[in-house]
């Protein structure tokens, strides 16, 4: 009886630890679109970030922007600023809210939220074209890691 | 790692950096010194003065998609033995003389050559019948197989269709786009626009925010044209057939992480209209070839 209890408590701690993750609803933003608080307990690391950046279907990041520190990744595009010292121009709470929703801070920008579950007008299933059947059908384009882990590389593009 | 397309093989990566960097302060960099003369005879003009209803927003000139294509595709289009779609428009008028149906009617039979009766067809559409819908031209081929030949309907994608669209296409080869949108048209017509600025999908894009903001700019790969419709159906190197009209408004949409609209439907058939309104003025290039 105890003894199960306790595994029982265990359980409970498990899985809250798991779900530490800032859910996007439960987001905080600061007055400028800026989000102090890490969106997860285990720190970013910049490499994943850096591989998320260039992954089509993850960031894609380089669809839009160029970046100086990424000329391997071929294809770089021209519709948004060079990221090189963004590092520079922004503090990492305001790079995690511009990876998370940059329309806070860019009103009508075209970069999309990359941490958000709507509202959207007629969201499909990732590239399938389709509506969801249930709204947790539509899942942010990133994990709450990921963006930790962009944010990460971000800081370190500096002049 | 491919070469960038438009600099070629040799080109070194600080080149594409520069490059980059002069194509965001240059917005608009469609081909400037290429002309698309088909069959050494027939010349098209890939540019035109920008229709006024569209108020400055594509700046003072609109450019076929041709114009934002690599060379090797560009030279495709000039010549119809080197134009995959040629097959199709072969295929398509063998069905033009076809009979067909409960009927046991052709085309041929009513419309008798193609080349008069469906020359300028293409350029006017889509246009309100006489019942005051909004149809395609894919519709009124229908509605002459279905009431008329008593024959099946074919799919808005079908190779049959395709075919025959491509071949009816072909008789305005030249001719100005030139749709109605006032009067009847009107109400559909301000619907697709509406849709044209609405900003669907998870990524939360326009067609306004490729085609009209970014239209000469890189997106990865690929180089944005402003979205004219003056070319279907046509040949796309990436799917290696004959793409139609709203088939390539469901890519796009899908591309936003969106629910797509289908083929034929009422909204599409409004985008439609509104799309080729883009574009009055610029010659129909059906059957037109992009990667
Ligand atoms: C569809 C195009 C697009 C994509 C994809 C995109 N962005 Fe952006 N981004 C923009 C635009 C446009 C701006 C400029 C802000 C504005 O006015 O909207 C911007 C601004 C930014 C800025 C601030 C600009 C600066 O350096 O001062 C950062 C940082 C940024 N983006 C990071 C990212 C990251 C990281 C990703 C991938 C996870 C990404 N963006 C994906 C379009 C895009
Ligand atoms: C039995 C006679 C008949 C047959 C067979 C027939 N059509 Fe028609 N078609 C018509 C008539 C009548 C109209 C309406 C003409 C009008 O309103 O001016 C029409 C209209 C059209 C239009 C619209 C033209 C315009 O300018 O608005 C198209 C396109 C068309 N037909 C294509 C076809 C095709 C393709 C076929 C064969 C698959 C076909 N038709 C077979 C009689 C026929
Ligand atoms: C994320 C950017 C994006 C959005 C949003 C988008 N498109 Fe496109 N579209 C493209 C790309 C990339 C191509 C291929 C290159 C080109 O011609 O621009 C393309 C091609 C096209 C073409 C073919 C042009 C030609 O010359 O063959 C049409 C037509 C078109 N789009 C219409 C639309 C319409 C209508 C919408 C809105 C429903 C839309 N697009 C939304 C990116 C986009």
């Amino acid at each position: 009886m105890f003894r199960a209890s306790v595994i029982g408590m265990i359980a409970v701690l498990w899985a809250a630890g798991a779900s530490a993750d800032v859910a996007p609803g439960d987001i905080v933003w600061g007055e400028y679109g800026s989000i102090e608080q890490p969106l997860t307990d285990t720190p970013g690391d910049p490499e994943e970030g850096r591989a998320v950046m260039a992954t089509n279907a993850l960031g894609n990041c380089v669809a839009c922007h160029s970046v100086e520190a990424m000329e391997d990744v071929p294809f770089h595009g021209t519709i948004a600023p060079e990221l090189q010292g963004a590092g520079d121009r922004w503090t990492e709470a305001e790079l995690r809210g511009i990876v998370v929703d940059a329309k806070q801070l860019f009103p009508d920008s075209f970069m999309p939220g990359m941490y958000k579950v709507g509202p959207f007008i007629r969201p499909g299933v990732e590239f399938t074209g389709n509506a969801p059947d249930a709204p947790e059908d539509i899942q942010p384009i990133l994990t709450a890691q990921q963006v930790e882990d962009v944010v990460a590389y971000l800081v370190t593009l500096k002049e | 790692m491919k070469p960038y397309r438009s600099l070629g093989a040799a080109t070194t990566v600080a080149a594409v950096a520069a490059m980059t960097l002069a194509a965001v302060t240059a917005s608009a960099d469609p081909v400037m010194d290429d002309e698309l003369v088909i069959n050494e005879e027939l010349e098209l003009m890939t540019d035109t003065p920008a229709p006024e209803h569209l108020g400055g927003v594509l700046g003072e000139t609109i450019y076929s998609g041709w114009r934002f294509r690599d060379t090797e595709t560009r030279a495709m289009q000039k010549d119809d033995f080197d134009n995959p779609m040629f097959l199709f428009v072969d295929a398509g008028l063998a069905a033009w003389d076809t009979p067909e149906g409960a009927a046991n009617q052709s085309c041929a039979d009513c419309h008798n050559s193609i080349e008069d009766s469906m020359k300028g067809v293409r350029a006017a559409m889509p246009r309100v019948n006489a019942d005051g819908e909004l149809w395609s031209l894919e519709n009124y081929v229908n509605d002459c197989r279905e009431t008329r030949m008593e024959a099946e309907p074919w799919g808005w994608n079908s190779q049959e269709m395709k075919n025959m669209t491509a071949a009816i296409g072909l008789q305005s080869r030249g001719m100005p786009v030139e749709v109605q949108i006032d009067g009847e048209a009107a109400p559909f017509w301000e619907k697709g626009k509406e849709m044209y600025y609405t900003r669907f999908g998870q990524l939360e894009m326009s067609c306004a925010n490729c085609h009209e903001d970014n239209f000469g700019n890189y997106i990865r790969s690929d180089h944005l044209s402003q979205g004219q419709v003056n070319g279907f159906p046509l040949y796309r190197l990436k799917d290696q057939g004959a793409v139609s009209m709203h088939q390539r408004f469901v890519g796009c949409v899908r591309d936003t992480r969106g629910e797509t609209f289908a083929p034929g439907s009422q909204e599409f058939r409004e985008l439609e209209l509104y799309v080729a309104s883009r574009g009055m003025g610029l010659p129909v290039e059906t059957p037109a070839v992009r990667h």
